[in-house]
């Protein structure tokens, strides 16, 4: 059984690296400001949540695996807060008056 | 092992990419990923208050402030280029910071194995101060002026600032005005975060007597909560000249120094606790000193008064 956990665990670890490693890609390789905020929310949010899935399988209680949700979802909130903040300042034109 | 190494290895390439940095704005970024390389060092040293306190303040509010800075200086910058210092002052500016590493990696090298601590003594006193989370205890009680007057050199920091501001618009509005839309997503997320990061906030200050957070965290994330409800336009900042907001900052600070000189007539000793009420004290304390270092940060980041107040 923690065998079958363990193998989960690395296996949505892995992909959720996966997600962070092309996000980092796409951050270094995009042409334009908002292009590049794209790809970082990807690694933000299934880079970050898969983690958090992999985690899942080896917390002790309820209680640690709904910590480790609402990390992601603070992460997702405050994520998006910014994303929505700098791409108003990088957009053509300036931010909105 | 390997783990620790490569965060060592990377912490060092980082370091010395911030230095080597030609661009202002990369140098501050290259410092950003320094801070949170930084608190990741920290937790695997087992020392989590340390690494909240340095992802929280020595990267993202130093880091927002170093922003801001090298803003300002964009316009200067590429004249300030022109002017670089010759060999020889660099010469000497590099023999000078080799001297002080050596110097620093040599005491650090002779201390003596073990290393001499107060630990025990301060582990076996922490019941006296009623609290559970040993650096609390150390911040609060042992070293508690080393935290008063920390309280006092950011808001002497904040003067500074906004001495900075130039005489037709003293008093007035720190920043630009953000504007908001009604209905737009980032009104409507930044609505949902600022109140959930408040409790946060709260929370991290909350659990700082038994366990890693305090009041320097919680309140870098009231501030941040502040800072975001000013950026993405849902409040204004306030004039300097208001004196709520003046009460508000030197709040923290008083009452800490009050309940300090009412050490003497209670203990005998500047911000001396009786036993019996260590606790109670130290929270009332940590209540106002959480709230003014949280508006000192934001007021810091805000900058400036940028706009003149309304007459």
């Amino acid at each position: 059984m923690s065998l079958a956990l363990d193998a989960l665990t690395t296996l949505a670890v892995s992909v959720g690296a996966f997600f962070f490693l092309a996000g980092t890609v796409g951050l270094l390789r995009f042409p334009d400001a908002l292009s590049r905020l794209h790809a970082l929310t990807k690694a933000d949010n299934l880079g970050l949540g898969l983690v958090v899935l992999g985690l899942l399988f080896q917390v002790e209680g309820p209680f640690a695996a709904l910590k480790l949700i609402s990390v992601w979802l603070l992460t997702l909130l405050a994520g998006a807060t910014v994303t929505q903040l700098i791409a108003r300042t990088a957009r053509p034109g300036g931010p909105p008056v | 092992m390997a783990f620790d190494s490569g965060l060592a290895v990377l912490v060092l390439g980082v370091a010395v990419w911030t230095i080597a940095a030609r661009d202002t704005f990369a140098a501050v970024v290259g410092f950003v990923a320094y801070g949170l390389l930084l608190a990741l060092a920290w937790v695997r040293l087992a020392a989590p208050d340390v690494a909240l306190t340095e992802a929280a303040i020595g990267s993202g509010v130093t880091g927002g402030l170093l922003i801001g800075a090298s803003t300002r200086l964009r316009r200067t910058e590429t004249a300030a280029a022109g002017e670089e210092p010759g060999p020889t002052l660099r010469l000497a500016a590099a023999v000078l910071c080799g001297l002080v590493s050596a110097g620093l990696a040599a005491i650090v090298l002779m201390l003596p194995e073990p290393a001499p601590t107060l630990a025990p003594q301060a582990a076996a006193n922490i019941a006296a101060t009623g609290l559970g989370n040993p650096v609390t205890a150390v911040l609060m009680a042992y070293r508690a002026i080393d935290t008063l007057l920390e309280t006092v050199v950011l808001l002497l920091a904040l003067v500074g600032v906004w001495s900075l501001a130039p005489d037709r618009v003293w008093g007035g509005f720190p920043g630009p005005r953000h504007h908001a839309d009604p209905d737009g997503v980032l009104t409507f997320i930044a609505q949902l975060l600022v109140p959930l990061g408040i409790l946060v906030g709260i929370h991290i200050f909350w659990v700082g007597s038994v366990a890693p957070g305090g009041e320097f965290q919680g309140a870098t994330i009231l501030a941040a909560m502040w800072i975001l409800a000013m950026m993405a336009g849902l409040v204004d900042a306030p004039p300097v000249s208001r004196r709520w907001l003046r009460l508000l900052l030197i709040a923290g600070p008083a009452v800490f120094f009050a309940i300090g000189l009412a050490g003497f007539a209670m203990a005998g000793a500047f911000l001396a606790y009786p036993v019996e009420y260590a606790k109670l004290l130290i929270v009332t304390i940590e209540i106002p000193v959480t709230l003014s270092i949280a508006a000192t940060l934001a007021l810091l980041v805000a900058g400036p008064p940028e706009r003149a107040p309304h007459r």
